[in-house]
């Protein structure tokens, strides 16, 4: 019988050799908590300076924390790699059944190392690792049907993650994903690319094991009182009803919603395309991750005539989030949310990351309205607003890496931009593509100086909707305190590993408690002092790759459209990022 | 009063398995080694859930293929598990018809329901309940 403290044993897979061993890492965990700290430290002992991220040598790393398996909404799983798209720290979060199948497979890490001969599956669960092969399954169309072969073929059923990649990751597209569960995604960053790199289809991960606790009394009172708190307050409310897209209206009414490749920051299908109307005409199911209450998971039911076949329709189940409704249908300027639905879905089954494909999509529009690009770049097609059927056999050309116009957009808008010109309006921070936020400073600081370029690592733009709400304006200096303040904690939280939606409830001081039953003395102030050496070890490594405040581009575009605070200036950005890394360096010294 | 679990309407379930974790708390553990309600997609997410848990039959399959008399029927329906005289054998989860029965491989022995109902009181929507056995 394992000990919840006990976490500590990483899996080692080397696909060159077809070998795997594991290793007991405890002190490692002990220091480093687990998921994103963990992770970190491994990617440096593994990944050496300047790897190619699509060579053998650029290792893919998964870890889970002390909370997984333990309490809920610990139900993700941190992955980091060098990123294919900026060349710099790869690091995204999933869930679905992975955060749990990891540890209940007995296990704190994987680490995936070399690259297969053939293409190939693994198969983890508590017995050890098998490989098998997936040439059958290489090219296929649809990630969907690749999760429904091994479903089938595979042991382990409702204990398990598949996880997978589309053909957009089998043909190196810099911002494939990796899919879990059907609807969960190791996002942003290239994941699935390094995937395709390595000629690792899926993996298949499974376990049932069980943990003890030293409090085992406290165990159950603190599991009751967090229990509580995610389903009997309003806490959760949001993620609960609505589930993320609830963020639609208020964002388009606080002319926050960047639309038409931010041309303006309002979208004229909002209505259409809220979580209001979404869920009253399309919410067909809802699911949640292992061990979450909540189940902001919200799929869409789409009803599809066959345009040749009369009497003949399928019924598609399509999952919709916030983020993917603002790159797929906001930024493109599509009003209609069938055709957003039928294009996420595309998307989905390609595997590609739905905020960058969306925001490489705004680009080349924009690009083909001001005469930057024609036909005869785009082969043919004539991107248009709103046109989604034109962006589905878009998505279909850059996952295929059909031609160079689009093997160069599918490298991200950095890239393209650099070749084709239009880089005043390339939507990206740090090579990583915009996410859906225009609420003023803090929103773009964040997405400039988190680690990952994300609005995941600080949410800078909960920061400014705090900001605006209560109509406060605060100085670069300030901001940044802010938005580095939060991303210190953040990496605790995506230590353990915690669903960011549970940071409302997962307090420092309530995480304090969750490690006190399983018998580890950290306090408060310990946790937020190990989420600040966990950042400085993230900027450590994007730093040994290149990385520069300095060298921060802020797209022109983001400075010509309003925010609710006015117009954001290249100069109060600059003085915000100078604090930061103030801020950072001061850290790294221990005062 | 003879109790069992019944699924009240499956599609309600969203699949986040509170319930095989509440089962397994009973221990106070944390984890899923000893859970005796399960809960998998029906194909993958998109397609929904099944809860699979005892339902308390009045002629249990699994007492009938028990070789040593481990597994008793419970007046009104169910059953009872003694350890003791258990073999660790495994007939009674090829035996239950719907596939209730479990295994728990730290103790090495069947997880069999004990018709508690703490697993209940985690089902965020009511997907489970409590209920009399009727005619016990
Ligand atoms: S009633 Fe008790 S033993 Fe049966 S599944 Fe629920 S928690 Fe487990
Ligand atoms: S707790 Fe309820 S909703 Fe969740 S898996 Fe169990 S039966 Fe389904």
């Amino acid at each position: 019988m394992t000990e919840a403290s006990a976490l500590s044993r990483v899996l080692y897979v080397d696909l060159t050799n077809r070998r795997y061993w594991t290793e007991e890492r405890r002190e490692l965990f002990k220091e480093c908590l687990g998921g994103t700290g963990v992770a970190i430290r491994l990617l440096m002992e593994e990944c050496k300076a300047g790897t190619d991220p699509l060579a053998p040598e650029n290792p893919i790393i998964f870890c889970v924390g002390y909370l997984n398996a333990v309490f809920p909404l610990a139900s993700k799983t941190v992955a980091m790699f060098k990123s294919p798209l900026t060349k710099n720290l790869g690091e995204s979060h999933a869930g679905g059944r992975c955060g749990v199948a990891i540890r209940m497979a007995g296990l704190g890490g994987i680490v995936i190392r070399g690259k297969s001969e053939s293409p190939v599956y693994l198969v983890v669960s508590e017995d050890g690792v098998r490989f098998k092969d997936a040439s059958a399954l290489w090219g296929m169309s649809s990630s969907s049907t690749v999760g429904r072969i091994i479903r089938e073929r595979e042991a382990g059923a409702g204990v398990r993650a598949i996880m997978r990649i589309g053909r957009a990751g089998e043909n190196l597209v810099s911002y494939a994903g990796v899919i879990t569960e059907t609807f969960r995604h190791f996002g942003r960053l290239g994941l699935g690319a390094v995937f395709g790199s390595k000629r690792l289809k899926a993996i298949v991960i499974s376990g049932r094991s069980s943990l003890t606790l030293r409090d085992p009394r406290g165990y159950r009172a603190v599991y009751e009182e967090l229990y509580m708190n995610f389903t009997k307050t309003s806490l959760m409310k949001k993620y609960h009803e609505l589930g993320t897209p609830m963020n639609v209206i208020p964002l388009n009414v606080a002319n926050s919603l960047p639309s038409r490749n931010l041309q303006r920051a309002t979208f004229e299908g909002a209505d259409a395309l809220s979580g209001e109307a979404l869920s009253e005409k399309f919410l067909g199911r809802r699911a949640a991750c292992s061990h979450c209450p909540v189940s902001c998971i919200h799929i869409a039911a789409l009803r599809v005539p066959y345009e040749t076949e009369p009497y003949f329709y399928k019924t598609k189940m399509i999952s919709y989030d916030y983020e993917p409704i603002y790159a797929l249908s906001s930024m493109l300027d599509i009003r209609s949310p069938e055709g957003f639905l039928q294009l996420m879905d595309r998307v989905e089954e390609l595997g590609l990351d739905a905020m960058s494909t969306g925001v490489a999509l705004a680009w080349a529009t924009e690009c083909m309205e001001r005469g930057v690009i024609g036909t005869e770049e785009t082969e043919g097609l004539v991107l248009k607003w709103g046109d989604y059927r034109t962006y589905i056999e878009a998505v279909e050309r850059i996952a295929g890496v059909k031609g160079d116009f689009y093997e160069a957009l599918g490298k991200g808008v950095d890239y393209v931009s650099s070749i084709y010109g239009g880089d005043g309006f390339a939507l990206a921070y740090g090579g990583n593509e915009m996410p859906g936020y225009h609420c003023g400073l803090a929103t773009h600081l964040g997405f400039l100086v988190g680690a990952r370029h994300s609005h995941l690592d600080n949410a800078g733009y909960a920061i400014d909707q705090k900001l605006n709400a209560e109509g406060r304006k605060v100085e670069p200096s300030e901001v940044a305190k802010m938005v580095f303040e939060e991303e210190c904690w953040r990496q605790v939280l995506s230590s353990l590993v915690v669903c960011f939606f549970a940071r409302g409830v997962y307090t420092p001081e309530v995480v304090s408690k969750c490690f006190s039953v399983m018998g580890i003395n950290l306090a408060p102030a310990d946790l937020k002092e190990i989420g600040g050496r966990i950042l400085r070890e993230k900027y450590e490594f994007k730093f040994r790759e290149g990385f520069s405040f300095d060298k921060l581009k802020v797209p022109k575009r983001v400075t010509e459209i309003p925010t609710p605070q006015g117009l954001l200036t290249e100069e109060r950005l600059r003085e915000g990022i100078k604090h930061f890394e103030d801020l950072l360096k001061k850290d790294t010294k221990g005062t | 009063m003879v109790k069992r679990v019944s699924v009240v309407d499956v599609d309600l379930c969203v699949g986040c398995q509170s319930c095989m974790f509440a089962c397994n708390r009973r221990f106070a553990e944390a984890g899923l080694a000893r859970t005796a309600i399960f809960v998998q997609s029906t194909g993958g997410f998109e397609h929904g859930f099944a809860v699979k848990v005892c339902r308390a039959c009045r002629e249990p399959p699994c007492v009938k293929v028990c070789p040593t008399g481990a597994l008793t029927k419970r007046e009104g329906g169910g059953v009872r598990l003694d350890y003791r005289k258990c073999i660790s054998c495994g007939n009674c989860v090829e035996g239950c018809t719907i596939g209730a029965i479990f295994w728990d491989k730290v103790l090495d022995k069947p997880t069999v329901c004990t018709y508690c109902g703490y697993c209940v009181s985690y089902c965020p929507y009511g997907v489970i309940k409590l209920e009399e056995v009727e005619g016990a």
